[in-house]
C-alpha cells in the first residue's frame, strides 16, 4: 500500500512536514531578509524563504494559505526605485529582493453597535470619516495583493453605496497594506467589514423559507422524527440511509 | 504552467469532457456511488489511516490502553512545560467568569453567547492573533437544512451516514436542528450569505448530501463569518478581553476536581501568566500541523493539539482518536501551493476527479474519507496518477465543467479565492483542471463532549473541532463550520450557567505531577515536552545547530525544543 503525499523538494510551500528540506533543493537565489542575506531555493514563497532561513516565525504566519492576512511584506527589487507588497505565502522570492514583514499594522476599530446604524454614508461618516480625506491617489488599489479595487470601494463609501462596498471588499483579507500606503490614513479594510456587515445586516433580501424553517424547528417540529432516528439501531439506520434518494 | 509532459494526459481530459458533460446534464451520477460494502473496502486497503503503524496503544492517561492516532499517542505521552512547585496559584494574575482558550469561530461564538445572553465576562486567550484558525480558512461552505425540499432529519441521516453510524446521536441532533437558528445568528451579525434572485438561500451539494444545503460566501465562508464575528466580539471591550499570542499550555483545576482557569504563556515576553475562572471553554481547534503519516496539511500555522494534551492531563476522556480526515482534494501541483485546500464546492458545482487517462473512477462526491481513498487507491494501485516534477502524485480535478454547466464567468465569481491561487502560477482553472491528491486536513476526534458541551471535568466545555464524538469517524463538508457555531454557542451558554452557581475550591496543578508519574511508571521514554504551540520548518541541518534552551522540567522551556517529529525514530 503506501501513499505517496510529501515529494522530495517539500520546500517551497508552507503547508508542507518540516524535514523535507534537506534533499532536492534546485538552484538558489539571494535575498535579503530584513537586510541580511540568505540563500533561498530559488522557487520558494517568501514564507518558504524566512523558514528556510531558519527563523521561527511568531507574527507573520497564520492560515499560510491566503485567507488571514497575518504575513504582509514589504520588499523592494535590485535596481527597481518601488516598494512592492505582497502576501508572503502567496509571494514568489526573486534574486535580490529585499523584504521585511510587516508584524501588525495599527489601526483604529471603531466601536459601534450594528443595531443602532442605518446602511447609508451617515454610518461612513460617524465611524470612519478619515474615508472623505481620500484623494484619489490609487496608491490602496496598487498596494492591494488580492487585487482588489481597492480606490473604487472607499468611493463608493463616500457616496454611501454600502453595496457597492461590500461587492468590492468582499475578497479582503485585511493584511492592512493599503492603509499603511494610504496618503490620508484611511483604514480601508476595517470600514470594508463594517459595510459588508451592513449590507448583511440590513441590505440582504429576505429567505422566506429560512424564517419559516426557524419557527419550525423552534415550534418543535422535528422532533418526533428526531426521537424516531435516536432510537434506531445500526442496521436499521444504514438500511434507511442507503436507501434514501437524491436531490 | 503545467510542464510539458503532462500535455498528453491534458489533452485525454479535453477529449473525454464533452461526453462528461453530457453525464453530467442528467440527473443521473455521473458514475456509480459506492455501497456500504465498496466502502469498506477502499477504506481498509486504502485509507491512511488503517496503514499498519498509523495507530498505536497509549499507555497513560484516560484512554490507557487504547489504539490511537500514533503522532497523538506520541502527543499524550509527553512532558508539561511545568511542574506543580513552579506555580504560584495563591494569587491568580487574571480572574474572570469564564476562560475562553483560542480566538476561532467557536471560541468568539462563546464569548459573544455568554455576553449577549448571560451578561458574563470573558477572557479569549488565543495564541496567535484571534482569528488566525481553521475557521478563518473554510471556503466552500455550511451546511444547514434551510430549502424547502430538505429538513433537519434529512440532515441527521446524511451526517450519521457519512460518519459510520457511529457518531454520537444527540451531538447530531444538536448540530442538524441548530443548523437554520445559525444562519439566521450569523445574518442578523451582519454575515453575507450568497442568495437567489428572490433572496432564499443559495444552496449546493457537497460530499454525502442528498440534498442542496450547502450555504455558502462566495469561496470566502470561512473568512466572511469569522471577521464578523471578530468584530462583533471587539465591539465590546468592556465584557471580553482578548489575549493574543497567549497561548494557555496546562489547565488549573481546584481541590475538588474542578476545572479552575489555565496558566498561560506570554509569546512575547515569555511569561506565564495564571487565570483563574469560574468555567473554561476549550476551543484549540485541531492537530493538522503535526503533519501526521508525513502529509500536507490544509491547516493553519497553530493547529497543533494543543487543547487535547491539556484536557487529557486534567483527566478528560477523548473519543475517536484514531481517526483523521484527509481531505480529498489538496493540490498536489504546483509544489509551492501543495496540500492547499482545493474546495469541496468545485465538486458540488460539477468539478469531476479524473486519472491520467482523463476518465470518471469514483462518484465525485462521497464522503470525504470515501473519496480521498478511492483517489489513493487509483493512484497507488491503478497506476492512474500523474507524477509531478517533485515526485508527488495527483489527479485531474475537472474544472472547465464548471463554467460550461452554470455559464462562463461562474468560475470566476463563485470561486475568486481559487482562481486567485492558480493563475498566479499560469493555471486558469476555468480552462484547465487541478492537479489534486488528498492532504491532512481534520482532526474527526477530539475532547469527549455531550450536547452540553461538558466533558467529564466539571467546569471544562469544549466546542468545534477539539471535541470529539459529533462526526464518527468522518466529518461530512460543511459540517465543521456549522459545528463551531452551534457548539460554540452551546458551550457559551452552558458555561455561563455554570459559572453563575459554581464555588471554586483550593487551585491546583498537582495533576501535573501525578501525570508525569504515571508516564514513569509506564517507562516512557520521551523528550518531547507539549503543547507544541509551534511547527518549525527550519531545515534539519539548521535544528541541528539550533539553540536548546532549558530542561523540559523547567518552565519556559522554549517552543525550539518542542518539535514532535524530531522525537521520533523516522523523522
Amino acid at each position: 500500500m503506501g501513499s505517496a503525499p510529501a515529494g522530495a523538494g517539500g520546500v517551497l510551500s508552507s503547508s508542507q512536514e518540516d524535514g523535507q528540506q534537506g534533499k532536492a533543493v534546485g538552484s538558489l537565489v539571494t535575498v535579503y531578509i530584513m537586510g541580511k542575506a540568505y540563500e533561498v531555493p530559488a522557487e520558494a514563497t517568501i514564507m518558504g524563504a524566512i523558514e528556510y532561513a531558519g527563523h521561527q516565525i511568531i507574527r507573520g504566519a497564520g492560515c499560510r494559505e491566503g485567507y488571514c492576512g497575518a504575513c504582509a511584506t514589504i520588499y523592494r527589487l535590485p535596481g527597481d526605485y518601488k516598494i512592492r507588497t505582497g502576501l508572503a505565502c502567496m509571494t514568489m522570492v526573486e534574486e535580490g529582493m529585499t523584504l521585511a514583514q510587516i508584524p501588525s499594522v495599527p489601526a483604529e476599530k471603531a466601536i459601534y453597535d450594528i443595531e443602532k446604524l442605518k446602511p447609508n454614508v451617515t454610518a461612513i461618516q460617524q465611524m470612519y470619516p478619515t474615508v472623505f480625506r481620500c484623494v484619489a491617489c490609487n496608491t490602496c488599489t496598487k498596494s492591494c495583493p488580492q487585487g482588489l479595487q481597492v480606490m473604487d470601494y472607499v468611493q463608493a463609501a463616500k457616496r454611501g453605496d454600502i453595496a457597492a462596498v461590500m461587492d468590492l471588499s468582499f475578497d479582503c483579507v485585511v493584511c492592512g497594506l493599503c492603509m499603511l500606503r494610504c496618503p490620508a490614513e484611511i483604514t480601508q479594510p476595517l470600514m470594508g467589514i463594517m459595510a459588508k456587515r451592513l449590507y448583511g445586516r440590513y441590505l440582504r433580501k429576505e429567505s422566506p423559507e429560512l424564517a419559516e424553517r426557524v419557527k419550525a424547528v423552534e415550534d418543535g417540529a422535528y422532533a418526533a422524527e428526531y426521537a424516531e432516528l435516536m432510537k434506531m439501531g445500526r442496521e436499521d439506520l444504514s438500511k434507511r440511509y442507503y436507501a434514501r434518494d437524491s436531490e | 504552467m503545467y510542464p510539458d509532459y503532462m500535455a498528453e494526459s491534458l489533452r485525454k481530459v479535453e477529449q473525454s469532457r464533452p461526453r462528461r458533460l453530457e453525464l453530467a446534464r442528467k440527473p443521473d451520477p455521473v458514475y456509480p456511488p459506492m455501497n456500504e460494502d465498496e466502502r469498506r473496502a477502499v477504506l481498509e486497503g486504502f485509507h491512511p489511516d488503517f496503514e499498519p503503524s498509523a495507530r498505536r496503544n497509549v499507555c497513560v492517561g484516560p484512554n490507557k490502553g487504547e489504539s490511537l492516532t500514533t503522532e497523538v499517542a506520541d502527543l499524550l505521552e509527553s512532558h508539561s512545560w511545568l511542574r506543580s512547585e513552579q506555580v504560584d496559584l495563591s494569587k491568580p494574575d487574571v480572574e474572570t467568569d469564564m476562560l475562553i482558550i483560542g480566538g476561532g469561530g467557536a471560541g468568539c461564538n462563546a464569548a459573544l453567547v455568554a455576553m449577549r445572553e448571560h451578561g458574563i465576562r470573558s477572557v479569549i486567550a488565543t495564541k496567535l492573533r484571534m482569528g488566525d484558525s481553521n475557521s478563518m480558512m473554510s471556503q466552500g461552505g455550511m451546511q444547514a437544512a434551510v430549502s424547502r425540499t430538505d429538513s433537519p432529519t434529512r440532515h441527521y441521516l446524511d451526517a450519521i451516514g457519512g460518519g459510520h453510524f457511529e457518531n454520537k446521536p444527540e451531538l447530531v441532533r444538536a448540530l442538524t436542528e441548530d443548523g437554520p437558528g445559525v444562519v439566521k445568528w450569523l445574518e442578523d451579525l451582519g454575515v453575507v450569505w450568497d442568495k437567489e434572485q428572490d433572496g432564499s438561500m443559495k444552496v449546493m451539494h457537497g460530499g454525502g448530501t442528498s440534498r442542496k444545503r450547502m450555504l455558502s460566501c462566495r469561496d470566502y465562508t470561512g473568512a466572511m463569518i469569522m471577521r464578523t464575528l471578530m468584530d462583533e466580539v471587539r465591539n465590546h471591550p468592556d465584557m471580553i478581553s482578548v489575549k493574543e499570542f497567549m497561548p494557555a499550555v496546562e489547565l488549573i483545576m481546584d481541590d475538588a476536581g474542578r476545572c479552575a482557569g489555565a496558566v498561560l504563556y506570554n509569546m512575547d515576553s515569555e511569561e506565564f501568566i495564571t487565570v483563574k475562572a469560574k468555567s473554561t471553554v476549550i476551543a484549540t481547534g485541531g492537530y493538522g500541523r503535526l503533519h501526521i503519516r508525513g502529509y500536507d496539511t490544509t491547516n493553519h500555522y497553530g493547529a497543533t493539539g494543543d487543547g487535547l494534551v491539556m484536557a487529557y492531563r486534567a483527566g478528560a476522556k477523548l473519543m475517536y482518536m484514531d481517526s483523521v480526515q484527509y481531505h480529498p482534494t489538496g493540490v498536489s501541483f504546483p509544489e509551492q501551493i501543495a496540500g492547499f485546500l482545493v474546495t469541496e464546492a468545485i465538486r458540488g458545482a460539477g468539478g469531476q476527479p479524473l486519472n491520467k487517462d482523463g476518465e470518471l473512477f469514483v462518484f465525485p462526491r462521497e464522503p470525504r474519507d470515501i473519496e480521498a481513498s478511492a483517489i489513493i487507491r487509483e493512484c497507488v494501485q491503478n497506476g492512474g496518477g500523474v507524477p509531478t516534477p517533485s515526485g508527488r502524485l495527483g489527479v485531474w480535478l475537472d474544472s472547465p465543467l464548471i463554467d460550461m454547466l452554470h455559464g462562463e464567468g461562474y468560475t470566476e465569481k463563485h470561486f475568486p479565492a481559487m482562481y486567485r491561487q492558480f493563475i498566479r502560477y499560469g493555471i486558469d482553472i476555468a480552462k484547465l483542471p487541478m492537479l489534486i491528491y488528498p492532504s491532512l486536513h481534520y482532526q474527526n476526534g477530539g475532547i469527549e463532549i455531550n450536547e452540553r458541551c461538558e466533558t467529564d471535568l466539571p467546569g471544562l466545555y469544549v466546542a468545534g473541532e477539539a471535541s470529539g464524538g459529533l462526526h464518527g469517524r468522518n466529518r461530512l463538508m460543511g459540517n465543521s463550520v456549522l459545528d463551531y457555531n452551534v457548539f460554540g454557542r452551546r458551550a457559551g451558554k452552558y458555561a455561563s450557567e455554570y459559572a453563575k452557581s459554581v464555588k471554586l475550591g483550593k487551585l491546583s496543578v498537582a495533576h501535573l505531577d501525578a501525570y508525569e508519574k504515571q508516564l514513569a511508571d509506564a517507562n516512557v521514554q520521551t523528550e518531547l515536552v507539549t503543547p507544541i504551540l509551534l511547527p518549525s520548518y527550519a531545515p534539519k541541518d539548521v535544528k541541528k545547530r539550533q539553540l536548546v534552551r532549558g530542561g523540559n522540567s523547567l518552565p519556559g522551556a522554549s517552543v525550539l525544543q518542542n518539535r514532535l517529529h524530531d522525537e521520533r525514530a523516522d523523522a
